[in-house]
Formats: structure tokens, sequence, C-alpha cells
């Protein structure tokens, strides 16, 4: 599917939890538990996803393109048969990209105001 | 494990399909990592919330999606979406409105404190209770907690303006307190009250507002009624009707008239407030006791009297209840045919659209999926109608009013409240299931990808069943509302075209009653009525003038014993007439035709003996094929002698029989008596409009008494009219609901024939490229067009007659079987068969062959 732009700008702001998922999957296909697990660690425990919260995430943003379900598995012995393993999309880079981009903005605003902000 | 299988129920299907594997692996999980009772509690409680905000979250934007789809389709179809809006709301509509008035009268509690204990009491024959059989009754009763008389009257109101005729209940002090309604200002009468004689009045509020503008200080203010002083002392809510909606002030009953020792003067109204625990049974039974004992000391009066307790609840005619159970059953129908229809263009649509859902269900909407989007559709459009319906109904609700019966104790109109709407949406929510929820969970089963082959012919047998189904329904239906409709008016008509016995057309009626005791001496008011009735003769355009006791279909009673000289062995069971007290010239006014003799003249006073001028039934009741002029009669305490036959009257309206009528001089009355024997009601036959007459006679009125209120203008011919008047509107109400219901029906045949023309010209186009003839093609669809009609009309006419059993009441004698509407009725089915078929029968002649090859 073919995005444009606009399509990514019209997903902005992301919602926290959805931005975090895309981290998590940003850089290995992961099951859902996995991805829960990722956030709770990356965030020090400050951001904790239920799983229903995970998958409702999960529903949409498969309709949104911006992760998609994966066939391949990981090493056998790592996998767990039942598990779903989903992998972020070019388009779910692109917004993950974007999303950043607009809050390296709004701090640079912040600054601007002169706010004062520890380092980035 | 088991626990969270079930939280996860709360999902929408869909979700549970696709994720619940994976949301019961991360809950195991957790429960390995949680160890411990808190630990393990705490992930309870944690999973238990985020379970609930999720399922709704999930389950709203599902919802989300599904309106903003079917806003998309149904903008795309808008025709369709509009007829679906328009039928829900014409059936909605019309059976809201149905409802507020029928719960109003049958089911609503009446607007009084703990109001199913409130029973009123009758004797038989319409009787009414005596001040003394009240008094001993009020003190002998155990059933009752509290016990209220009242009895109904209209009085001249004099203070600021105008003076005014107003109607007045006069009442014993205990009944307003035991109605228990608390008075919007001041208060109402203290227990014994009316002992002392103090002239309290308490007003309505919708006096208080007409006459006093809504006057904060009228409390302690002096008014005069019948020209005796009274003081306000409080006013009642607006809501408060008892005993009917027009009384417009309470005062109590004189002591004098309290004390009254004659029993057979049964003029008052009885009502009670039943002890707890006490019932209707129970106190019936002790009343009648009660008049057995009194019979035993006075035989004359209580020879065979009965009495009747029963809830104030209940005190509606036959008539009335007839009127508007007919009136819920037809909206009822065309709920019903709205339904048939919707769900006829939802199958139609399917069938049209059934491609769409079979790429939708393949790429793996699951069938709840596509239910609940046609559930939503459902929904949105029952609920555009349903809106669109309350609408319906507020406008219609002025016109239906006039079915609410005058005797309970209510306001005239219902108000549209939260309990209509809710009845409206319920009725949505029904009519949303009824046409869509239950043919979606049907079809949405059967899919099947067959259909997704080109050219395929979508929809199958089956389905073209229950869409012939659902067209015969609404044939059926719909004769039954056209037969109903049919019969009530054909009882109209023959209800209006019965004679009343004088010519109401260009005769204004108004009433000028005389209050006693100004005007108690017969020759006082002689000379208040030749003084007005000279002068308004003197008026250019008017021709005739009169005054009468009461006019015909507005004063009904005045009922009284004949006993002929010559027949006294009638004196026991004497058969009754009709009194009026009438000055010269009143048949003229009326149209009376006098057969025989002379009028009523000025001669005809206390000096001169006493006479009257009878209707043709009464010389018929009495002296059948003889000459009546000079035979005497006994009627009022005194004997009459006939000096002229007139025609009769409708007294008791076109419905009822009435009495044989005796007129009398308005002069032959001695002084002091009853105000009923002396004219009031003004007759005045005249071609001047009635925006040049009414001042008129107010000048004239003025200038002989200053003080005389002049009320009740109405033209004769309304009177008439308003006879038939709550029929005249249900006929109305029906026949809309029939003409409705016809045109749903014949919409229904064309929908279902020209979709089947259009599904089948490719085999048209065969039949006709074998050689088919054009008319073989005519009859092909025309036969399916009748097949259907008469499949509808043969079970139609056995309900329809059912229906017109039940109503029989209604029907002033016409039979249920009239064969006129039945045929009239089958007749109009057959044209709208032919009307509903026509343009399908043009297309497919149209087909051409060639074309319904190469649209392959």
């Amino acid at each position: 599917m073919a995005h444009s732009e606009s399509d990514v700008a019209d997903l902005l702001p992301l919602p926290a939890a959805t931005f975090h998922i895309l981290l998590a999957v940003a850089q290995d296909d992961l099951h859902g538990y996995a991805i829960i697990q990722d956030i709770e660690k990356r965030t020090g425990g400050e951001l904790r996803v239920s799983a229903g919260t995970l998958y409702r995430s999960v529903q949409r943003m498969l309709e949104q393109g911006l992760i998609r379900e994966t066939r391949e598995r990981p090493a056998p012995e790592l996998d767990d048969e039942r598990r779903r393993y989903y992998r972020i999309t070019p388009f779910g880079s692109a917004v993950a990209r974007a999303e950043g981009q607009r809050m390296i903005e709004l701090v640079r605003m912040a600054r601007a105001q002169g706010l004062k902000l520890g380092k980035a | 494990m088991r626990f969270y299988q079930l939280l996860l129920l709360l999902y929408p299907k869909s979700f549970r399909n696709e994720y619940s594997t994976e949301l019961q692996g991360i809950f195991r999980a957790r429960l390995r990592d949680h160890i411990g009772f808190i630990a393990r509690l705490g992930l309870f409680l944690e999973t238990i919330a985020d379970v609930l905000r999720n399922a709704v979250a999930t389950h709203t934007d599902i919802l989300q999606q599904d309106v903003r789809y079917t806003l998309r389709t149904l903008w795309r179809t808008p025709a369709f979406t509009a007829t679906a809006i328009v039928v829900t709301a014409l059936g909605i509509g019309v059976n809201t409105a149905a409802f507020s008035i029928a719960d109003f009268v049958f089911l609503r509690k009446l607007p009084y404190a703990d109001a199913d204990n409130i029973v009123k009491v009758m004797l038989d024959g319409g009787n009414q209770l005596s001040p003394v059989l009240y008094r001993e009754w009020s003190t002998s009763t155990k059933s009752f907690q509290a016990v209220g008389a009242y009895f109904n009257g209209s009085v001249n109101l004099v203070g600021e303006g105008e003076p005014q005729r107003v109607e007045r209940a006069v009442v014993t002090a205990s009944l307003l307190p035991m109605l228990g309604v608390q008075p919007l200002r001041g208060r109402v009468f203290r227990p014994n009250e009316e002992r002392d004689g103090t002239g309290a009045i308490v007003l309505s509020y919708a006096l208080w507002q007409r006459q006093y503008g809504g006057d904060e200080h009228i409390l302690g203010r002096r008014l005069l009624i019948d020209g005796s002083p009274g003081v306000v002392i409080g006013i009642m809510p607006s809501a408060f009707n008892f005993p009917s909606r027009d009384v417009a002030m309470w005062t109590l009953i004189a002591p004098q008239a309290a004390s009254d020792d004659d029993h057979s003067n049964f003029y008052w109204n009885g009502v009670g407030r039943l002890r707890s625990g006490a019932t209707v049974a129970q106190a019936n039974a002790e009343l009648n006791g009660l008049l057995q004992r009194l019979k035993l000391r006075i035989p004359d009066v209580y020879d065979t009297t009965l009495a009747f307790i029963f809830r104030m609840r209940d005190e509606f005619s036959t008539q009335s209840r007839l009127l508007l159970l007919a009136l819920s059953g037809a909206a009822a129908c065309v709920l019903l045919i709205a339904c048939a229809n919707l769900a006829n263009l939802l199958l139609a649509r399917a069938l049209t659209r059934q491609r769409e859902l079979l790429v939708r269900s393949a790429m793996g909407a699951g069938r709840e999926r596509l239910v609940r989007q046609s559930i939503t559709e459902c929904l949105m459009l029952a609920a555009a109608g349903g809106a669109l319906g309350i609408g319906i109904a507020y406008a219609s609700l002025p016109l239906l009013t006039q079915l609410v019966p005058s005797t309970l104790p209510i306001a005239q109109s219902p108000a549209i409240d939260l309990r209509i709407i809710l009845f409206a949406a319920l009725l949505t929510a029904l009519t949303a299931l009824g046409f869509g929820v239950l043919p979606a969970w049907r079809s949405a089963g059967k899919v099947d990808l067959s259909g997704l082959r080109d050219g395929n012919r979508a929809g199958g047998g089956r389905r073209e069943r229950s869409r012939s189904i659902l067209v015969v329904a609404e044939v059926m239906v719909s004769v039954v509302l056209l037969v109903s409709a049919g019969l009530l008016m054909r009882a109209l008509l023959r209800l209006e075209s019965v004679e009343p016995g004088f010519r109401a057309e260009n005769v204004l009626t108004l009433r000028t009653a005389l209050p006693l005791p100004k005007y108690d001496s017969t020759a006082f008011r002689a000379t208040y009525f030749r003084s007005v009735l000279e002068q308004l003769r003197a008026v250019p355009g008017v021709s005739h003038a009169a005054f009468i006791t009461g006019l015909p279909m507005v004063m009904r009673g005045g009922v009284w014993p004949v006993v002929p000289e010559d027949q006294p062995a009638l004196a026991r069971r004497a058969p009754s007439a009709s009194s009026r007290f009438v000055t010269p010239g009143f048949f003229a006014a009326t149209g009376i035709p006098l057969k025989v003799g002379r009028d009523i003249e000025e001669t005809d006073d206390l000096a001169h003996p006493y006479v009257a001028v009878v209707s043709e039934s009464f010389v018929k009741k009495f002296w059948p094929n003889q000459d009546a002029i000079g035979k005497r009669f006994k009627f009022l305490n005194d004997t009459r002698t006939v000096v002229g036959v007139v025609g009769d009257v409708r007294v008791r309206g076109p419905e009822r029989p009435s009495e044989p009528q005796v007129y009398q001089s308005y002069q032959q009355v001695i002084n002091g008596q009853s105000s009923f024997y002396y004219p009031k009601d003004l007759v005045i036959r005249s071609t001047l409009p009635q925006g040049t007459l009414v001042p008129a006679v107010r000048t004239i009125v003025r200038r002989v008494d200053p003080q005389q209120p002049i009320s009740d203008i109405r033209m004769l011919s309304d009177i008439v009219s308003d006879m038939t008047a709550a029929r005249s509107v249900q006929v109305r109400v029906l026949g809309a609901f029939a003409l409705i219901a016809f045109l749903l029906a014949a919409s229904g045949i064309h929908g279902l024939l020209a979709f089947s023309v259009s599904q089948r010209q490719r085999e048209i186009g065969v039949r006709m490229a074998l050689g088919a003839q054009r008319s073989e093609i005519v009859r092909m669809v025309m036969n399916r067009g009748v097949l259907l009609a008469v499949a509808g009309v043969i079970p139609g006419v056995a309900v329809a007659y059912a229906a017109g059993r039940a109503m029989q009441g209604l029907l002033a004698g016409i039979n249920p079987a009239d064969a006129l509407t039945f045929c009239a009725v089958v007749a109009m089915c057959g044209v709208m068969t032919i009307v509903g078929s026509l343009l399908p029968v043009l297309r497919a002649v149209r087909v051409d062959p060639a074309v319904a090859f190469r649209a392959e």
C-alpha cells in the first residue's frame, strides 16, 4: 500500500502506547508479551501497557498499516507456536520518525520560549 | 484461567477470535509472575479493570466504524434512505400518538392522591343521590375513609370586567381534601366549613388566569356569584379538573340544601375514598344494604333502587373505549405494514448488495461483523424515523384530543412527556428488530461464495418467497384497515344523515341565564324576554328569535312522567316526555314544523289555562290515530291542554332514541320555581354573519340588563356536528391510516414485481427470442401481481369481518359484513394490483432480447 506524507501527518500525534509499540518492534519481530516487557524495561517501569490496550492498539495499527504480522519465525527453540509476531512496516517507520521529529520541534519551541530543559 | 476466559466474552466476537489466545497467553505468563494471594488479587483487579475499559473501547471503535460506513452507504442511496425514514416515521408517529391518548385515558393514574381508591356512586338509571341519602350513607358507612358529594351548575360571576357565565361545582367541604390535591395558592375548604356559610370560593387555575390575569392578590377578594357574595380562599393547580375540565370554581353546598329531607330529590354525585383494605364490592354491598333498610321505611322512593359503586378511573363510555381501541389497533396495523415494507426494501437491497457483502466476507469480515453492521444500519434508520415520528405524533395530537372522553376528570390533552418518548424509543427498537435485525441475522448465515461468480443471478427463490410473504401480509392488513375505515365512514354518514328534526343552518344560539333570586318573579322575567326579543326582531336580517329552557342535543334530560287525563291507569308506570318552556316563535326560529294547531302565544299566561304543544311521537304514544288538540294530560304537577302538534326532535342526538317532547309557555310558571322552569337559551334565525350579530345581541342584552352575562355562543349547526365530532375525527384518522397502508401495500407489490422483472431480464429475453408473445410476458408478470393480491385479500376479508364484529358498537347499525364496503375494498385492491404491476409489465415487454444477452 502506498502512503503519502499526508497519511503520515493524519496519524499525528500518536497515542503514547502506539509510539512505544512502534519502538518495540522497530528492531526485532516481537510477540505481544515481549512488546509489553520491552516497553516496561525501556521506560524503567514508567509505562505499563495492559494486554487489552496492547491488542486494541495492535488491531488498529494493523488496519492503519503501521505494523504487520510476520510469518518468519525466530529460531525454533525460542518459538511458541501459538504466538503471533509483529514487525514494523516502512510506513510505520515513517510515522515513528515523524512523531519523533514532532517531539524535537516541541522541545525546540519550548527552549525558544526560554523554558529550561535538561540535555536531550 | 476460566475466569479470564469469561471476562474475554465482553470483547466483540471478532476481536476475541483474533486475539483471545494471545491475551490468554499473556495472562498466563503474568499469573506465573505474581505469586502470593495479595499479588494475585492485585493482578485480578487490574485485569478486570483492563478488560472492562478495553472491551468498551473496542465496541465503541467498531460502532464508530459502522456508523461511518452506514452514513456513507445511506448517503449514496438517498431515495432508499428517505423512503425508509419516512415509512418508519409514519409507523412510529401514528403509534406514539395513539399510545399517548390511550395511555392518558386508560392507563395513567388520575392526578389525585392514591387515586385507585377513589370511587363514584350512582343509583340505577343513572340517578344521583339525594342530600338525605348522602347523609345517611356518610354517617353509616364503614368501607370509606372519607366521602364527599358535589353537583354542577353554571353561575353568573360579577366582579371586574364583563359579567361572566362560568361552570361551578358545588361541593361538600370534605370533597377537595379527600382528593388530596394541594391548592396552588391559599387553601381548600376546612372540615365542616359548609355549616359556617362563609361563602368561601376556590378558583380554577384557568379562571384565575383568564379572568384575573393571574393576580397574586386575589386571595381574600370578594366576588358576586349569582348575586350572593363570596370570598376567594384558594386556587387549584392547572392539572386539577374535578369533576370535569370545564369547571372553573368550587363553592360549598349551602346549609339549607345539605339539610334537605326530601328523599326523592336526587341531584348529588357521591364520591368516596375507600378505607385501605376495603373493596369496591364491600362498599357496594354496604350501600345496597342501606338502600334495603330505607326501602322498608320509604317504599315509594326506594322501590327498586340499586346502587353502583365504581372506580372513578373507569368512568367513560364503551363507545369511547371502542373508538380508542380501534384507533390503537389501526395504528398497530400501520406499523406492521411499515415494518413489512421496510423489511422488503432491505431484502431487495441485500440482494443487490450481495456482491459487496460477499467481498467483505471474503476479506475476512465474520458473520458477526456483517450482522452487527446491519443492526447499526437498521437502528440508525429507525432512530431517524423515530425522531421524526415523535414530531408527527406531536403534530397530530390536537386532532386526537377529540377522542378523550369528557367524563374523566382529566385535562383535554395529554402532554408528550418522558413516558411517551420512552414508548417511542421502545417502538423504534422493536421496529428496527422487526424490519432489519432478524432478516439480517437470517441472511448473513447463508453467504454463498458462488454469488461471486460474475453474472450469477443474485438472490434465490427462498428470498423471493419471503419477500412475497411480506407483500401478502401488507395487502392483508391494508384490507383490514380499509374495511374498518369504510364501515366507520358508512356509520358516520348514516348518523350525519339522521334528520335532527330542526333546520340548524343560520341559527345562532347563546345563553343568558337569569340569576335567582333577582329574576324569581315570572312577570319580571317575561319583561326581560319580551324586551330582548322585540329589539332583536327589529334588527335587519333577523327573521326569528325565541328563548327555550334547554337546546336540543345540549340539554338531553329534563324528563318527566306523563299521565293523560283519559288514561289514569298509566299513573303507576307513566311513560315520560322531555319538558321545555319556550317563548312564542321557538318553532319558527329553529324550523321545527308545526303540524296541527297553534304555537305557544303571549296570551298563554297564568291567567289562562295551562297549554302545551307536543311532538308527533307524543300523540302517537298516547292517542294514536286521534285528534290530539284539546286533549288534557298531567305533567309537572299541572294539567295541560294540547293546543298544537309539532315535528319530533332528536333531543338526545342521532345515536340515541329520544323521548316525546312537551313544550310549555314560559309565562305559565308560578313565582319562585327552580331555574329548570325558565328559559335561558336564545335562538336567533338570521342571515347576518356571526361577527355582526353577536355584538348586536350583546348591546341589546346590556341595554335590558347591564349585569347579565352572555355565554355559550354557538351556531346550532355546530351543535349538531359536535354530536359526531369524535366519530368524524376517528374516521378521518382511520381513513388516513388506511390510505397509508394502501399506498405502502401498492408500493410493496410494485417493488417486488419490478425487482423480479429486473432479475429475470435474461429469462424474459430468452423467452422472447424463442418466440413468446408480448401478451404472454404480460400475463407472466401480471399473474404474479394478481396472485399476491388474492393471497392477501382472502385472509384480509376474513380478518376485516372479525374486526368489524369487534367494533359493532361503533357501527350505528351498519352490518359488519356490509357488502358495499367489502366490494369497494376488493375493487380498490384490484386497482392497486393493476397500478402496482403497470410499470414492471411495461419494463418486461420492452426487454430487448439482444440487449438482455449482451449484458451478460
